[in-house]
């Protein structure tokens, strides 16, 4: 430490000479990826939760495959398969209509990546949450005429959303982990700014550390509103003791 | 699809599972061992000792492993030199090597994750056994050999085969700190031949093999104990 001039707190100035701003940025866009990428999976997963209810059986089929897979492979080789494909894929379909290639944007390509992940474990938990309902709830309201969308919006939704919240804050923890895969693939959240931060004042110590502070900081605001919310959302539930 | 570089990159392809196995293997049963003594800790150690495995848990399962393996070989690694004498003695060799740091991170993370689903347990075997055990006038330390730790383990075992899934799938990690495991393979023979999908694929494929053996083989090791309902 002795052999660098600067002290740790002009390493971690927010001004440029220090890294700190950087690293912040970097954090927010974690934080942007991570939300991103939740939203979407929540979409596919709600999707994929009513479908594989329904019971057609070639979407059926279809979705088991894709939870299937999606859950057997090392998230870090879907991450980057799914990259590669993904833009080659866009690409060629861009071809194909005659148009001209485009560079996909690190960010909406790490988002897509990941959201695509998400959404096969959260239709699991949604089809499990859905599932935990009891029946006579959906039946009432369907005895009562309502449409399916409302129905769902008033009865299934908050029926639901209880159930569902320990695995979906679950997965909220474990997708803002992930995204410090993005990393390998050269988009430059947390993880990848804090590398280079190493990397340009040798530093890798105190900066990584800084690194596991921000990401510890995200966990631990995120346990505080998951229980807010999970006081909010049970308040309708009978307490057991 | 092209597949004839598999006869040049087999023997290649062989090594890098077999390190991805041993990172496996040495985190799993490792974690595990250390695993037992963070939930022993946790669920009947004093004060301090309590709170130290509680942050332990809070801090590995709240930053990411890719993090932790960087703050490892990138962080911990560049200080090593400087501990005097370290460098002539025998253990060198073996911390120059992404592999030692790689095993010794996802060892700690295997550690955190595995003590608390070992909490759970623990806390689940009924009271009334580990009373039935004491009050035989066994000591404290053979109801936790003979009832506590055993049942506890026998009602976590859905849950560690899920873990052991868990890391394996974390294991191409290793890739970042120069480890030569499986998805490193890939990643060199993607380099060499330019070829993206199908080194991806085999190496998929290897995963999934292995997960189907791990569930497989956990529901051996269920199927000895059932459990009676």
């Amino acid at each position: 430490m002795t052999a660098n001039p600067m002290t740790v707190w002009q390493l971690l100035a927010l001004e440029p000479p220090g890294w700190g701003g950087a690293l912040l940025s970097g954090a927010a866009s974690t934080v942007a990826i991570s939300a991103s990428a939740f939203a979407i999976g929540l979409l596919i997963g709600l999707g994929g939760a009513i479908a594989k209810l329904a019971g057609n059986r070639p979407l059926v089929l279809t979705l088991n495959l894709y939870t299937a897979i999606i859950r057997a492979v090392p998230e870090l080789i879907l991450i980057v398969g799914l990259y590669y494909a993904g833009t080659d894929g866009l690409n060629r379909l861009l071809a194909a209509f005659g148009l001209p290639a485009v560079e996909v944007n690190g960010f909406v390509a790490a988002v897509a990546v990941l959201g695509f992940v998400q959404g096969a474990y959260m239709t699991e938990v949604l089809r499990g949450a859905i599932l935990a309902i009891p029946v006579g709830q959906i039946e009432a309201a369907r005895a009562f005429g309502m449409s399916p969308l409302l129905r769902f919006r008033r009865v299934t939704l908050p029926a639901l959303l209880p159930n569902a919240l320990p695995g979906l804050s679950n997965l909220w923890m474990s997708v803002t982990k992930d995204s410090a895969l993005v990393a390998v693939v050269g988009y430059q959240e947390l993880a990848l700014t804090t590398r280079l931060a190493g990397a340009n004042t040798k530093q890798y110590f105190l900066f990584f550390l800084a690194a596991a502070i921000l990401y510890l900081a995200i966990t631990l605001v995120s346990n505080l509103v998951v229980h807010w919310l999970e006081r909010r959302l049970r308040r309708s539930q009978p307490v057991v003791a | 699809m092209k597949f004839d570089w598999l006869a040049k990159y087999w023997p290649l392809l062989i090594d890098g599972a077999f390190q991805t196995v041993a990172l496996l293997v040495i985190s799993v049963s490792l974690g595990f061992l250390l695993a037992i003594g963070l939930a022993f800790a946790q669920v009947s150690g004093g004060c301090v000792l309590r709170s130290l495995a509680r942050w332990f848990s809070t801090v590995f399962r709240g930053t990411p492993l890719l993090i932790q393996l960087w703050l490892l070989y990138y962080g911990i690694g560049s200080l090593l030199p400087m501990v005097p004498g370290l460098r002539q003695s025998f253990l060198w060799p073996l911390l120059r090597e992404g592999f030692f740091f790689a095993a010794v991170s996802f060892t700690l993370n295997y550690a955190a994750y595995e003590a608390e689903v070992l909490r759970g347990a623990l806390l689940s075997v009924p009271k009334g056994e580990l009373e039935a055990g004491r009050a035989l006038g066994m000591s404290r330390l053979t109801v936790v050999r003979r009832i506590w730790l055993p049942r506890a383990i026998r009602i976590a075992l859905p849950t560690i085969a899920g873990e052991v899934v868990l890391q394996l799938k974390a294991t191409p990690l290793a890739f970042t700190v120069t480890v030569m495991d499986l998805y490193a393979v890939a990643y060199k023979i993607r380099q060499d031949t330019l070829l993206v999908y199908e080194p991806l694929l085999v190496v998929t494929l290897f995963y999934v093999a292995l997960t189907a053996l791990i569930t497989r083989a956990f529901g051996v090791v269920e199927a000895q104990v059932p459990i009676r309902r």
